[in-house]
């Protein structure tokens, strides 16, 4: 009966082995600096930040989308901060510091700024008492007669019992 | 008996009050919006004053500078026309520096890298410094790049010359200022 084991190398036969190796591969591949090895931000995770900005030159179209070279340069940007381990607020506030808030996509909640968070629901607020008290005016305008109108006086009643008496 | 009806109570008024008082400042606040947003650049008067922190690290001020005339360049490193002026700039810097003329470059909107090798490129050596946080743009109200500013010794603004700039046009406005 035969075996098939796993061939085994004595040790002292591996050693020159992994020296070839480790030699063969200082020959084969140039000299280069060591770098530390730092994972690309894909486009995805850059326009993931792009798109929270705008940049002043093209006003109204968000850094993701703008094909200027401008835009390109501050992807090129958000790029290197992502790659230098930046996180999403810092790049922002980057950005802000460099050229001001108003590339922000959504404004900083002061200054004047404010009143665009506080104006439309105020202006729902406002509307919605208007159109309640329009509502209610109409309502009591067109709220049917159904009966006649109930005696207000002592004379008025006792007219109309004698009017009721003489039918 | 009268017919005439009750005046409102003090309450409702004051409420109407406030309602309208708020929608005309809102009106009043959209239309000075509305106005900077459509006034041109500033184009008279005393410049406004600002601080340019250069990209060597100096720090500039306008206001530093009166009795020279100044010359305040805005551009970008991806603006292709301020490509067709840098080197009149430059040429017109080593011209009048020794006559009391100032040039300051403040890059707009840009990224320092680019804009570096946009100096280099053209060989400028008249300081230059980004516009932080767009305060001096904003400032100058400038629509766009290039735009270049005439300050003259006394710190009023003389002329804006919008697009870029040619060597003749250049001498025309600095000459006078150089020698009033």
């Amino acid at each position: 009966m035969t075996h098939h084991r796993p061939s085994t190398l004595p040790r002292a036969a591996l050693i020159p082995f992994i020296l070839g190796i480790g030699l063969a591969s200082l020959i084969s591949f140039p000299a280069s600096p060591a770098r530390a090895q730092e994972p690309t931000p894909s486009d995805n995770q850059v326009n993931l930040v792009a798109k929270q900005l705008y940049c002043p030159v093209c006003e109204n179209v968000p850094l993701d989308v703008c094909p200027t070279q401008a835009c390109a340069q501050w992807r090129q940007t958000i790029r290197e901060k992502l790659t230098a381990g930046w996180s999403e607020q810092e790049i922002k506030n980057y950005f802000v510091e460099q050229y001001g808030a108003r590339v922000l996509a959504a404004p900083p909640a002061r200054g004047l700024s404010l009143l665009v968070y506080l104006l439309p629901p105020l202006a729902f607020a406002v509307g919605a008492y208007i159109v309640y008290r329009a509502v209610r005016t109409w309502r009591r305008a067109a709220k049917p007669i159904a009966s006649p109108p109930a005696a207000e006086d002592d004379y008025t009643r006792r007219i109309e019992e004698e009017l009721r008496r003489r039918e | 008996m009268s017919d005439t009806p009750a005046p409102p109570p003090p309450a409702r008024n004051f409420g109407r009050l406030l309602l309208w008082g708020g929608l005309a400042a809102l009106l009043a606040l959209v239309g000075f919006g509305l106005y900077r947003t459509q006034a041109g650049p500033v184009s008279s008067g005393p410049a406004p004053d600002f601080t340019l922190t250069t990209f060597d690290g100096a720090t500039i001020r306008l206001g530093d500078l009166k009795g020279q005339a100044v010359v305040v360049n805005f551009w970008a490193s991806w603006c292709k026309p301020c490509e067709e002026e840098a080197a009149t700039l430059e040429a017109g810097w080593q011209k009048y520096r020794d006559q009391g003329v100032s040039f300051l470059g403040v890059d707009y909107v840009d990224t320092e890298p680019e804009a570096r090798a946009y100096l280099e490129r053209f060989g400028i050596t008249y300081p230059n410094g980004p516009d932080l946080g767009t305060r001096i743009s904003q400032a100058f109200r400038i629509r766009g790049v290039p735009e270049t500013y005439f300050v003259d010794r006394q710190g009023t603004l003389v002329r804006v010359k919008i697009g870029p700039i040619e060597m003749n046009e250049l001498q025309s406005i600095l000459d006078p200022l150089v020698n009033p």
